[in-house]
């Protein structure tokens, strides 16, 4: 008998992906915070949207997110293979051909696209392909590999959701999702930041210019707390602008004093303390972002229901 | 040089690719019958009400 199927298994002709492989492709923990902000973003814009068509419009922000995913896998998978933290991912990992992993992005970015435009509004449609298309090819192909500023700017893909939730609803942007998209756009240079700090060999290794690569550790430090403090008084901005309450006002407060502080210890750490201080700012900024978002979705949902039909909601 | 063998079985996959082959299938499978299902919910919930008004 013939073995042309050796050949064939060395090309990765044959493919050799679980269903799972593909969902992780989808990368499902980035995804969770999209669904959340794109949520909140949705619940908080004036008007009304049958609550079927919300949960769909949901789910095509989550699918275009996720496609995103898919296709900065896609483009990432060499220095995906050369860091420890993604070497293990579906393509690196030889699980998924990269070939395989470009058609499911593209078929899922354009499926994400025709929902969301059919089932609400070609505005929500229209933002949620340019989110697709700043992370793929602005962050990914563009700034990633170039500049040490990849995530200040790029972090515009990952604010977009709760803007695109909004125009589902409305079918135009305003100041208040414009708001929403600013504390995201300012959470993500400190949050990711804090991460590369840690991981700066792994990033230097792949070729990546993270900041503290190019800049060094001590100007990370700085911008960390500059960013830091530019974000803290901008998450007031509901409060100011009437659409978050006291619930919102004390998370921003008890956070935002949470942040400075993680900040701080960043700055003035040194030796194993520092790498504790990082971590507890990537994981403290994670919790400080949806403790606000979470806030306004309580508030909308006691304001809507009323408490007790509100937690019942939760409940069941 | 080697023979050329007399019958070309192709190429045979593993129990383990055949699996998940399989595992596949199934995940296709359910997504074309979730797509289905998904198209026809947004269309009924799109007519609403209009959803009865048919021209006679």
């Amino acid at each position: 008998m013939s073995d042309i199927g050796a050949d064939i298994r060395q090309q990765s002709l044959i493919s050799n992906a679980d269903p799972q492989d593909f969902l992780a492709l989808l990368k499902p923990r980035v995804m969770s915070l999209v669904v959340f902000t794109a949520l909140v973003g949705l619940v908080m814009a004036p008007g009304t949207i049958h609550p079927v068509i919300g949960a769909i419009a949901i789910f095509a922000i989550a699918v275009g997110g996720g496609a995103s995913g898919a296709l900065n896998m896609w483009y990432d998978r060499d220095i995906d293979a050369v860091m420890k933290r993604t070497a293990n991912r579906p393509i690196p990992g030889g699980r998924v051909s990269a070939g395989e992993a470009l058609a499911f992005g593209l078929f899922l970015s354009v499926f994400s696209v025709m929902v969301l435009g059919l089932a609400t509004n070609w505005v929500a449609g229209g933002l949620l392909a340019f989110t697709i298309f700043f992370y793929v090819v602005i962050y990914s192909m563009l700034l990633k590999r170039r500049t040490a500023q990849n995530i200040v700017i790029g972090g515009a893909a990952g604010a977009l959701p709760p803007v695109v939730g909004w125009a589902a609803v409305t079918g135009d942007v305003t100041l208040a999702p414009m708001v929403l998209f600013a504390i995201i756009f300012l959470w993500t240079p400190p949050h990711f930041w804090a991460l590369a700090l840690v991981k700066c060999e792994d990033y230097g290794r792949a070729g990546v210019p993270m900041l503290p690569n190019v800049a060094g550790e001590a100007a990370t430090r700085r911008q960390i707390l500059l960013y830091t403090l530019i974000l803290v008084p901008v998450a007031f901005a509901p409060v100011v602008l009437g659409f978050g309450g006291l619930a919102y006002a004390v998370a921003a407060t008890l956070g935002g004093a949470a942040m400075i502080l993680f900040a701080l210890q960043i700055l003035l750490a040194k030796g194993t303390d520092f790498t504790r201080a990082c971590w507890r700012m990537f994981g403290g900024s994670i919790l400080y972002l949806f403790a606000l978002f979470a806030a306004l979705l309580v508030e909308w949902g006691v304001a809507k229901f009323g408490v007790l039909t509100f937690i019942r909601g939760l409940w069941s | 040089m080697s023979a050329l063998p007399e019958k070309n079985d192709g190429i045979r996959l593993t129990e383990e690719e055949k699996a998940r082959r399989a595992r596949r299938s199934k995940a296709i499978g359910f997504a074309v019958a979730g797509l289905c299902l998904l198209f026809y919910v947004i269309s009924v919930f799109k007519m609403g009400a209009g959803v009865v008004k048919r021209p006679m």
